[in-house]
């Protein structure tokens, strides 16, 4: 609540005024009943209709002058809080777009999308409901107590004392119902997990035909959240009734009461019947608080999973050059101690290109995830372990590796997804932390394994908003094989995607994204397990291209094929996250026995 | 997965849609409604009986407390007592019995609005499971989705609060008219011109307003749309560091999207204080002309005061109906949305003569099969195919060219344009589908697991498999070990945000999964792409046992999986243009040779 603080201070002024607005309005509203009390208790008794005409007046004026103040007051309401969120929102989009891919994994893409939506708009909704009623009503309640006072204190504290009673229903119908709302909450996205899972899994589904347990499974689901919700509406049904009777006995109380004293002579008869128009007044205001409190409860919980996100530290600062940044690696809180077991490396004068220097890492540190059953992942060793190479302006590097070897985690280190635990990773000398993440990212173009296709035409996908030329784009196309297969589809590079490319194919696609790799004719160009989905043919042709066309250009392709590899002038065979043989393809052969037998299986023993 | 790539104009489609929106008009959904209401015709009978009585009841209040104030008397000392106490017990007892009423009305329609919505769930995702591949090959799940959760719930949220807030309004406003005509019928007049007034005023801003809203759930909806396409792929935006670009182009949805909700809004809001206006309005016009007829001892002050609380029961529910009318226009909406998912076609039914396929050898045979996608785009041609039990057939080619098509054929997932396939000389289209397709175990590329425990993961193929089946199974697709490491071992529970599960260690747990069945035909579409060859290679015993007396289809671009296959069909662009065995094939020095020795190439 503290940071949504920050986003309501610019338009604090306005929305104050707004309130303000509100508050003259509310008062207007609250003299109609007065002025009522005045033409029937006063001015009809007087037989003067003149006197009716000019309270009627009154009456009228004030009308016009509070839904006047009260569409203006609303107006400001609205367009103020919507700067707010506005501004909110955009600072959690940009904080989102530059959060660390560890704090990315932490938070998950789908609550992060969440939050940017859904919380966004129960805030913007909690800001303006505040506004439009929270403030209204209680101005209304305490407005209207206030008038009846000063027209009878007796009879207000009657009705009066009747607040307490309807506060603590309305604290116990809270209390019960907002749990059973969360776990409604919970099981609908059961629901909706399912349905997904349906959709997904349809040929699984069908082939094993298992349509009637699957309805079966959505039906139990389906009840569940049925008779949750049937729980939570049946507590939250109870406050209306309660307030209303509570208050209307209230009222009856007020009569028998007024009754007394109006038989005393201490109070009028006028007065009690402008005592039922503000009842009306005050027991409206009473269940606009209820609804209030139900939707500040839920902004509040909204404004602190946005807050979760914009609070999160920066976990991946830019160090200064020079500074010892070993010393700096504020990951490896193990790394003094490993230091003195581990090997020292002598320190090349001569920069390589791409350097792993006793890099260790892994991904998940602690456990953080918020679902208790899901897998604890504390025990999981390294995901990386004692990773040294070196790499030379224009070489090309292989990896090849089991699933889960660790070859992509290599990938994630030298873009700075991620930081080591243990170690430096440097290009061109330089340790890439501190290089600012602008220049850094400049370096690369990167076709990863499962890539992001925008819902747009092929030359935007290519292009991605880099402002490269058509002649660039063109000879990345001839370059990714792609040009033929794009030339097939209707309007060529304007041939609209749709999201996540669902109308080409898989080669296809991953054509496209080599191309948008290889596009900016980048100092280094990552090509992970990208071309698995293409024919030999076609992956030899582009291997050759690539060759040809970007010599200058440091390569790195992770593959589960020999042959996509074999020409690499340094090949890594991971296992488990260590290194477990280096060097040419030739003499992997001799020195590598795993390698030996992934070549065997997979050429059949040709050199 | 084949995609549909051009929707073109696809003429059945089109005069399909034309249908549907024939369908589209509020009568035809309003009906359609209307069944899952009368389902519970008692109930609704209930609240509407509610609703009367205790509306009326609660009308009652006011002339109660009228009466209790004129036996108040005007001066002091002339209050009679018995009179006073009398009204207001009756005050109280009537105030009771609505409020009871009131909330047994609640509760009844919680129920109601529960029940349909269970029951529309129900019907959708019945639809779903029935519905035909090409459907979830075309359509976005997250539309799916958005349909069973945001459409229903807004259909619900307006049939329980709206169509009873109208009956209740309806009969509020006559009841208070037919009280306030009792009470004094001149004063009524002042109504002839309040109401056709806020009538006129609503349907005015009902109309401004409509589109306003409409603009502003679309661009709402495209903010969330970019938002999460960029969160997608934040990853590769951040590599190319584009971020700035992104948010920049986030910027401008959001603009859009607090733009479109200010105009709707600000519209919008004129409403309740106009409405407001307006009956005090009224108020102060019954207030003058009460005390005026009072001057002329036309009405009693306690008349004047029941009089005041009627109008106010009576003007607000008028403009409350107006207000709900704007609200129901979405709730159609969702609801045409509800039941055009319904109405999707299905899976064609079985013929009426099908057979149970039983005793299955695996003897298949494919006969001068055409098939497409789409009309116009015939992506298969006279194929043929003869595959004796126990055989292995492999299936390469470029991507694209057709080779999980074979498999949507095999399984039924599409029906072939023209042609024939067999199974033991049954012809497939005259057995039922669920016995065709349990024929079959089948691996895909894509590997789908549920959110559910690993043990139920690898059982789903088999019910009421025993611990030692699925344990047995996971050790013959290598993950068992993996298994057993993990804290709960088989119980442990596969979530979303399990990324420490490789796609590679989910793919065994789907090979462990076919490995439960037992049946005489076998697909594997890829099915080792994403695991190591290492592993593949540890597994790949495993998989020739359960190859073994059964028939195979393998779909692999690794040659090494499908050198030692029975028959091996290159595909390209469709149709079959060589088959044989591996070295045959290699003789041949035709495509096959082209790509198997691609390979090989040194640039």
């Amino acid at each position: 609540m503290k940071t949504l603080y920050r986003y309501i201070k610019p338009v604090l002024w306005p929305m104050l005024l707004g309130l303000l607005l509100k508050f003259i309005a509310a008062m207007l509203d609250l003299t109609i009943p007065y002025f009522l009390e005045t033409i029937i208790d006063k001015a009809a008794p007087t037989g003067e209709i003149r006197q009716i005409l000019f309270w009627g007046l009154v009456m009228l004026f004030c009308s016009i002058l509070a839904v006047v103040t009260n569409i203006r007051a609303n107006r400001m309401a609205i367009i103020n809080s919507s700067k707010a969120t506005k501004a909110l929102r955009h600072d959690l989009f940009a904080k989102i777009s530059l959060l660390s891919a560890r704090k990315t994994d932490e938070f998950t893409v789908s609550s992060l999308v969440s939050r940017l939506t859904a919380d966004s708009y129960n805030v913007n909704n909690m800001l303006v409901r505040v506004q439009r009623i929270g403030v209204r009503a209680p101005f209304l309640l305490i407005g209207g107590i206030v008038i009846t006072l000063t027209m009878d204190p007796i009879l207000t504290l009657v009705l009066v004392a009747m607040l307490p009673i309807i506060a603590i229903v309305v604290y116990f119908v809270t209390k019960y119902s907002v749990p059973i709302y969360t776990r409604c909450q919970l099981i609908l996205d059961r629901l909706v997990r399912t349905v997904q899972e349906n959709a997904t899994g349809v040929r699984i589904i069908k082939a094993l035909g298992k349509d009637a347990s699957e309805r079966k499974r959505f039906d139990k689901i389906n009840s569940a959240l049925a008779d949750e919700d049937k729980k939570a509406g049946i507590i939250m049904a109870i406050t209306n009734p309660v307030a209303t009777i509570v208050l209307n006995l209230g009222l009856t109380l007020v009569v028998i009461v007024g009754a007394r004293r109006v038989n005393s002579g201490l109070t009028e008869p006028g007065t009690i019947i402008a005592f039922l128009s503000y009842f009306t007044i005050i027991l409206n205001a009473m269940l606009s608080i209820t609804r209030i409190f139900v939707i500040c409860s839920k902004g509040a919980a909204s404004a602190a999973r946005i807050e979760g996100v914009l609070l999160a530290e920066d976990d991946m600062p830019i160090l200064k050059e020079g500074t010892d940044s070993e010393s700096n690696n504020s990951n490896s809180y193990f790394y003094n101690f490993k230091k003195s077991n581990s090997v020292e490396l002598e320190y090349d004068p001569i920069p390589a290109r791409i350097e792993f220097q006793n890099v260790t890492f892994k991904y998940n540190r602690r456990n953080f995830s918020t679902d208790p059953q899901s897998i604890d992942i504390d025990y999981i060793e390294n995901n990386l372990t004692n990773i040294s190479f070196k790499l030379e302006r224009g070489q090309t590097l292989g990896i090849i590796g089991a699933t889960g070897s660790g070859k992509s985690t290599i990938i994630n280190l030298l873009i700075r997804f991620y930081d080591p635990d243990e170690g430096i990773v440097r290009i061109d000398g330089r340790d890439i932390r501190s290089i600012p993440r602008e220049e850094l990212c400049k370096k690369f173009g990167i076709a990863f394994q499962n890539d992001f296709i925008m819902a747009n035409s092929i030359f935007e996908n290519i292009n991605f908003g880099r402002n490269l030329t058509e002649e660039q784009i063109n000879r990345a196309i001839i370059l990714a094989q792609a040009k033929e297969m794009i030339d097939d589809l209707p309007g060529g590079t304007s041939y609209r995607l749709t999201a996540r490319g669902t109308n080409i194919s898989g080669g296809q696609k991953q054509r496209m994204l080599i191309a948008r790799a290889a596009a900016s004719e980048p100092e280094i160009l990552i090509l992970d397990d990208s071309s698995s989905a293409l024919d030999y043919r076609t992956d030899a042709n582009l291997r050759k291209a690539l060759h040809q066309s970007l010599p200058n250009t440091t390569t790195i392709i992770i593959a589960q094929r020999i042959s996509s590899i074999m020409n690499a002038d340094l090949i890594l065979v991971l296992d488990e996250g260590r290194i477990i043989g280096r060097g040419k393809h030739s003499e992997l052969l001799r020195s590598c026995h795993e390698y030996k037998m992934i070549s065997d299986t997979q050429m059949g023993g040709a050199e | 997965m084949p995609k549909i790539t051009q929707m073109g104009a696809i003429s059945p489609d089109e005069a399909k849609r034309t249908e549907v929106r024939k369908k589209a008009d509020i009568g035809y959904i309003f009906k359609r409604l209307w069944r899952y209401l009368s389902a519970h015709k008692l109930l609704i009978f209930l609240c509407l009986l509610l609703v009367l009585v205790g509306n009326l009841l609660a009308l009652l209040g006011p002339s109660l407390s009228g009466k209790a104030i004129d036996a108040i008397g005007k001066k002091p000392g002339m209050t009679d007592f018995a009179s006073v106490g009398h009204y207001t017990l009756l005050m109280i007892i009537f105030y009771i019995i609505s409020g009871i009423m009131n909330f047994i009305l609640t509760v009844l329609l919680v129920k109601l609005s529960r029940e349909v919505t269970y029951a529309m769930r129900r019907d959708v995702f019945n639809r779903l499971t029935t519905l035909p591949v090409g459907f979830f090959d075309t359509r976005q799940t997250g539309d799916i989705i958005s349909v069973i959760s945001y459409d229903i719930d807004t259909v619900n949220a307006s049939l329980s609060s709206d169509l009873l807030q109208i009956a209740k309004s309806l009969i509020t406003v006559i009841g208070s008219l037919v009280m306030m005509l009792i009470i004094k019928p001149a004063l009524v007049l002042i109504f002839l011109f309040t109401v056709p007034l806020s009538i006129l005023f609503s349907r005015y801003i009902t109309k401004k307003v409509r589109p306003l809203f409409r603009m502003r759930s679309r661009k709402l909806g495209e903010m969330n749309g970019y938002a999460e396409e960029m969160l997608e792929g934040q990853k590769i935006t951040r590599a190319y560091n584009r971020e700035k670009e992104v948010i920049a182009g986030f910027d401008i949805k959001n603009d859009e999207a607090v733009n479109a909700y200010n105009n709707a809004e600000v519209a919008a809001t004129v409403m309740g204080p106009s409405v407001n206006f307006i009956n005090n309005l009224s108020l102060t016009l019954v207030s003058v002309f009460g005390a005026i007829l009072y001057i002329n001892g036309g009405i009693q002050l306690g008349d004047i005061s029941s009089f005041v609380l009627y109008s106010r029961k009576f003007s607000g529910p008028i403009n409350e109906i107006a207000n709900i009318f704007g609200e129901l226009q979405s709730a159609f909406a969702a609801a045409e949305r509800v039941f055009r998912l319904i109405d999707e076609p299905s899976e064609p039914a079985d013929a009426p003569d099908a057979s149970m396929l039983s005793n299955v050898i695996g003897d298949v045979n494919i006969e001068h099969v055409d098939f497409g996608y789409v009309p116009e785009r015939t992506i298969i041609r006279d194929f043929n195919l003869s595959a004796p039990h126990g055989s292995l057939i492999a299936i390469v080619g470029p991507t694209g060219a057709g080779k999980t098509t074979i498999i949507n054929l095999l399984m039924r997932f599409y029906d072939v344009d023209s042609g024939k396939i067999t199974i033991d000389e049954h012809s497939i289209y005259d057995v039922t589908r669920q016995s065709l397709r349990a024929a079959y175990t089948m691996v895909l590329q894509d590997t789908w697991l549920f959110h559910g425990s690993i043990f139920d993961n690898i059982a789903y193929s088999k019910e009421d498999a025993t611990k030692e089946e699925v344990i047995a199974a996971a050790k013959a697709a290598h993950i068992h070990n993996y298994i057993m490491r993990l804290p709960d071992g088989y119980d442990t529970i596969l979530s979303d945000n399990g990324t420490s599960i490789s796609k590679g260690q989910k793919q065994l747990m789907t090979i462990a999964r076919a490995m439960l069945l037992d049946s005489h035909m076998l697909i594997l579409d890829e099915a080792t792409s994403n695991v190591d060859t290492r592993t593949e290679m540890i597994i790949q015993s495993a998989m020739r046992d359960l190859m073994r007396d059964r028939t195979c289809f393998v779909i692999a671009h690794r040659l090494s999986t499908i050198r030692n296959a029975d028959n091996i069909l290159v595909v390209r662009d469709g149709s079959i243009v060589e088959s044989g065995k591996h070295d045959e094939l290699l003789k041949k020095n035709g495509f096959y040779a082209e790509l198997y020795y691609s390979q090989f190439e040194v640039y």
